[in-house]
């Protein structure tokens, strides 16, 4: 029974970029739980046999297209949802990190 | 001379990371145009911008230009892979995922031989895989147009999912002293492989060629050490600096019993230095799983087996088959890949021009002005095929060679191709006799000294009077030409 | 004239083709009843007037042409339409409005059909019963108290409430098929790669599936046709041909047909009068010719757990881009604030609880350490699931089940308890592991509630799902909701 911890989800929220509460994160932690308690029981049945993962229901393989030039979209319609732009680029507050 | 002493008492273990944009006419996952320098967000589609709902479907020419790649490098080619998704966010990401390889890369397992010092080093390669390039962030407001310091930024994405090669090598042991060169060898026949199979065009100024050095230190004997890695290596010879910097910055740490933090630091081309990058809170999860949105690339081994036998000739066996042709020496050969003007050479000939001249050329006066520069001769804004003309115009009789050497200057000076500057700085040999006779009467009439001297069997007075045609000629006169003709005129034999 | 609402689309076709009517009266008489009920119902989360009469005229002007031209339609607010604004029933999507039309409404443009506008749904396709909209939930128009199922309540809600003959839903754990069990409708998801995922907005990439739903099984079965089929833009599409679905609907012959009774999905936790219904209808289908055993799936168990680790996986790295700087909402941006800052608020305000549940469970899933136990071993369980359906038709053609384990329950019931509200998905779930065809039709009600009975076949054999469907239809009547809240 996985116990996942507040600063886990603190963590895990970071990651994945989500201001949460502090009373979200305890409720979370919680739910989190159950769930992953709920979940768990699939290694009773993975665990023993040698089964191969599944990725794609329908088996496909090499699907390409040719190395040809298609119509953009015309720039308006590119900026036509963003928050802010500036001088035909979408336009961000102060970045902290470096890029990877 | 620090770096010499700390390679003789620490072992150097570098590793390259090599990203590679390749020349496809559209991108990796959609059908968007690829050619620079497009006014920002004309390039774009809903797909390489992550619009919601989009899809990627794969460039069949990336993936042979990949596979000819691994090829070219011995790799072993897979039978079967897949994308994966590399989870991370950051502003020029559209999907905030590449889409990218991660266990299962295209090619694995091959080497690249170079030369250093007249010796063969093969530095092992561990991957090539294929990946998606992200979009370009101008930071605005700040001093240094660098993230620090910048107010807000602004990100155009022409350039999110072109596609982009990584190359990886293992780690290379055992290079001592010579690491450095060794990196800096193995980019550039790197580079010069990647030309010559036509996947891509290989400016590392462009960005379309950018590597990350790895460098880490250990006692002989010892366990490896911490490796730090150095990104924005922007030039062959940042490849080399790079290197040199992260030694000594390592060896002076370590001496004083210091340790050194694995990080990622950032190369300064005015100092030669690196300086670490933005401290990360924690180090970051990618959350690599398979891209679902793709199917398994199956590349058929008999497709794969005509792709190698197609391959270009190496360029090392390139290089080695028009030495000998030339009847260059080896050490002649090797001076010139030291100053790593070997296939500048080589190109010159291919010109038209004498093996001889160009070999003198590029070791001589334009490796001087490489230096003189602080930049690889290659980058110089001169080609093999102008320097070749001039050599032409030099055999030609139409230059002497200090005329040629004022041409070259111009050339490099940006006023333009050589016919060019000989034409606008009216550099041409005067060749017209009657206006040399013209020269050579008045030089005489001027100074009757001389010519009495000379009459009288002082021959060397002759040089005063040949300096007088070169300067009436303003320096256009063949000085040999001008002595003959100003002896032959006093009636006088050598 | 007969009231045109309550045609169904192949009537509606006929009426039109014949002159009886036109498009437009069509087109308008669907937008005059979407304005007198939708209030109660809040089937729609945006309807397209303008857009709708313009292409009913295009019918009319005789521009387009097909078996279901001039037939309007609701249209899962999950699917891009260039023009008309697309939110996944989210916030963080609210105004925006795509420059591109999905693949699934370009084929629907294209055979004139009218799309009335966009149905509500639970934010990003996750959930069971439409509560999890942001702009709140639809109401079952066989009770307004209950809901309509989930995520695409919206589309179901507006067939049995004679908004629209048609709609199209989208389906990664049951999305469409127990909205249609709930409402009384029937909905069809067809096999994985099957119809084109080209702007549909992601949820589980390896999942998802658009479909038809319909008041009838042969308007479903023409709709199929229109929608599904090979598009080299979506790379997981199939590149076959499209099943006979129509023929299928029309034959409606199941003499011969093996049928599967699933030993695994029934008993506790199975409402009583839903096992009644089924049972009765699988006793139909055995008087009509089909042969009925039961068929163990030992893994299907295992099902909703696998499921609840790969699709909040999967979904986690799609709902990434969400992050203010390209579309949708911008949130605490005051000029003092980092990017990072502006993404984690405007994410954090953006998205849903339901949504951030997942988000965060996903990420942990996938997380360095946690991948091989739980992503990995989720992806083996399909692989288990698929066994259990293959050795499955080596007996039988297809399976059976009950859609769902019970009628529509009361709003409000299981919001406070996830794993109460996942489990509404047991029964739909090893579908889509699998990535096989399976759809809903109604088989009567439960204490004047719909009831709804599963079928399941092999990959592209959807035809069968017609099969069964229709010889369902054709003995058991649509049951026609009360609608005691209409006003006359």
């Amino acid at each position: 029974m996985p116990e996942i911890s507040r600063d886990e989800v603190a963590h895990l929220a970071r990651l994945a970029r989500l201001a949460l509460e502090d009373s979200e994160l305890d409720k979370l932690a919680g739910q989190l739980d159950v769930i992953l308690g709920a979940v768990a029981q699939i290694s009773e049945v993975t665990d023993a046999a040698d089964v191969p993962p599944t990725t794609h229901a329908v088996p496909v393989e090499n699907v390409t297209r040719p190395d040809v030039v298609t119509p953009s979209l015309p720039r308006d319609a590119v900026l036509a949802g963003a928050p802010a732009a500036e001088d035909g680029r979408f336009r961000v507050p102060q970045i902290l990190g470096d890029a990877e | 001379m620090s770096y010499e002493t700390d390679l003789a008492e620490f072992e150097p273990v570098i590793g390259l990371e090599t990203h590679v944009e390749l020349g496809t006419a559209s991108k990796m996952f959609c059908g968007c145009a690829t050619t620079f320098g497009a006014e920002p967000n004309t390039q774009t589609c809903p797909v390489c911008l992550g619009l919601p709902g989009a899809l990627p479907v794969v460039n069949a020419a990336a993936i042979e230009a990949t596979i000819r790649i691994g090829l070219a490098l011995h790799c072993d080619i897979a039978t079967w892979c897949r994308f994966a998704r590399k989870n991370y966010f950051y502003p020029d990401m559209p999907k905030n995922f590449q889409t990218s390889q991660y266990d299962e890369p295209l090619c694995t397992d091959g080497y690249l031989d170079v030369d250093v010092d007249g010796e063969v080093v093969r530095v092992p390669i561990e991957r090539v895989h294929l990946e998606e390039d992200t979009g370009k962030t101008l930071h605005v407001g700040g001093s240094t147009g660098r993230i620090h310091g910048a107010t807000h930024s602004l990100v155009d994405y022409n350039r999110a999912g072109i596609p982009l090669v990584e190359i990886v090598t293992k780690p290379v042991v055992g290079t001592g002293v010579r690491a450095a060169a060794v990196a800096k060898a193995y980019v550039t026949e790197l580079r010069d492989v990647l030309r010559g199979l036509g996947v891509s065009d290989v400016r590392m100024e462009q960005g379309s060629m950018r590597c990350d050095v790895n460098t880490s230190l250990s006692r002989p004997g010892e366990e490896w050490g911490t490796r730090t890695e150095t990104k924005n290596v922007n030039s062959l010879r940042s490849v080399e600096r790079a290197v040199r910097s992260e030694v000594e910055r390592q060896a002076a740490i370590l001496r004083q019993g210091g340790s050194i933090t694995q990080e990622t630091r950032h190369f300064h081309e005015d100092s030669g230095t690196t300086s670490p990058g933005r401290s990360k809170e924690e180090a970051t999860d990618y959350r690599y799983f398979p891209e679902p949105d793709l199917v398994p690339v199956a590349p058929d081994p008999a497709w794969v087996a005509a792709l190698k036998d197609a391959l270009p000739e190496a360029p090392s066996v390139q290089r080695k088959r028009l030495i000998e042709q030339l009847g260059l020496s080896d050490l002649d050969a090797q001076a010139m890949v030291n100053a790593g003007v070997l296939d500048l050479v080589l190109a010159t000939v291919s010109e038209g021009a004498p093996a001889a001249e160009a070999r003198n050329w590029w070791l001589g006066s334009l490796a001087q002005a490489a230096n003189a520069q602080g930049v690889d001769a290659g980058d110089l804004p001169i080609t093999p095929a102008q320097v070749a003309r001039v050599v032409a115009l030099v055999a030609a009789g139409d230059l002497t060679a200090s005329l040629a050497k004022q041409v070259v200057d111009g050339v490099l000076a940006g006023e333009g191709g050589p016919d060019e500057v000989v034409a606008a700085r009216g550099l041409k040999v005067v060749k017209d006799t009657g206006a040399l006779q013209a020269a050579v009467d008045a030089a005489i009439a001027a100074d009757p000294d001389a010519a009495e001297k000379i009459r009288g069997g002082k021959v060397q007075a002759v040089g005063a009077l040949v300096g007088q045609v070169m300067k009436a000629t303003r320096g256009q006169a063949d000085a040999a030409a001008a002595r003959t003709l100003i002896l032959s005129t006093l009636g006088v034999s050598e | 004239m007969t009231d045109l609402t309550r045609l169904s689309a192949v009537e509606t076709r006929q009426a039109i083709a014949s002159g009886q009517t036109s498009a437009v009266e069509v087109a308008q008489a669907h937008l005059d009843r979407i304005a007198a009920v939708d209030g109660h119902v809040h089937a729609f989360l945006h309807v397209d007037a303008d857009g709708a009469l313009a292409q009913a005229r295009r019918v009319d002007d005789g521009e387009l042409t097909g078996p279901l031209a001039g037939v309007p339609l609701a249209l899962k607010d999950v699917i891009t339409t260039e023009g008309v604004p697309t939110t996944v029933g989210s916030r963080i999507l609210e105004g925006w409005v795509p420059p591109y039309d999905a693949t699934v409404t370009e084929r629907l443009k294209a055979a004139g059909i009218v799309i009335l506008g966009k149905t509500n749904m639970d934010e990003f396709a996750m959930g069971s019963s439409t509560e999890h909209s942001a702009y709140g939930p639809t109401h079952n128009p066989w009770d307004l108290s209950r809901i309509p199922g989930g995520s695409g309540g919206g589309s179901s809600a507006a067939l049995a409430s004679y908004q629209a003959p048609l709609a199209i839903g989208t389906d990664t754990g049951g999305s469409i098929r127990q909205p249609a069990s709930v409402t009384g409708t029937v909905g069809v998801k067809p096999t994985y790669g099957g119809v084109s995922r080209y702007g549909l907005v992601a949820f589980s990439s390896s999942l998802d599936q658009a479909g038809p739903c319909a008041r009838t099984v042969l308007d479903a079965a023409l709709l199929h046709e229109v929608i599904a089929g090979h598009d080299p833009r979506d790379s997981t599409s199939i590149n076959a041909p499209v099943p006979p679905v129509v023929e299928a609907a029309r034959t409606r012959d199941v003499t011969g047909l093996r049928v599967g009774v699933v030993k695994e999905l029934q008993g506790d936790g199975y409402e009583p009068g839903v096992t009644a219904r089924f049972t009765e209808a699988v006793e139909t289908l055995k008087e009509l010719g089909a042969t009925v055993s039961e068929v163990s799936c030992p893994h299907f168990g295992y099902a909703l757990p696998a499921y609840y680790l790969i699709a909040p996986s999967e979904a986690s790295s799609n709902l990434a881009r969400f992050d203010a700087v390209r579309y949708g909402l911008r949130v605490g941006d005051d000029g003092v604030r980092s990017l990072e800052d502006v993404m984690a608020l405007t994410r954090a305000k953006g998205f849903g609880a339901e949504v951030k549940r997942r988000i965060i469970l996903g990420t942990y899933a996938l997380s360095s350490g946690y991948y091989d136990a739980y992503y990995g071993q989720a992806q083996k369980v399909r692989t288990l699931i698929t066994r259990d359906f293959q050795r499955a038709w080596e007996s039988v053609d297809v399976l059976v089940a009950p859609t769902c384990p019970t009628v529509a329950f009361p709003l409000g019931a299981k919001l406070e308890d996830p794993l109460a509200m996942y489990k509404q998905d047991i029964c739909s779930i090893p579908a889509n592991l699998y990535g096989g065809p399976a759809a809903s039709f109604p088989v009567g009600l439960s204490e004047g509630l719909p009831v709804g009975l599963q079928v399941m076949a092999p990959t592209l054999r959807e035809d069968l799902l017609y099969l069964v469907g229709g010889a369902l239809e054709d003995a058991i009547p649509y049951a026609v909701p009360p609608l005691t809240w209409e006003t006359s």
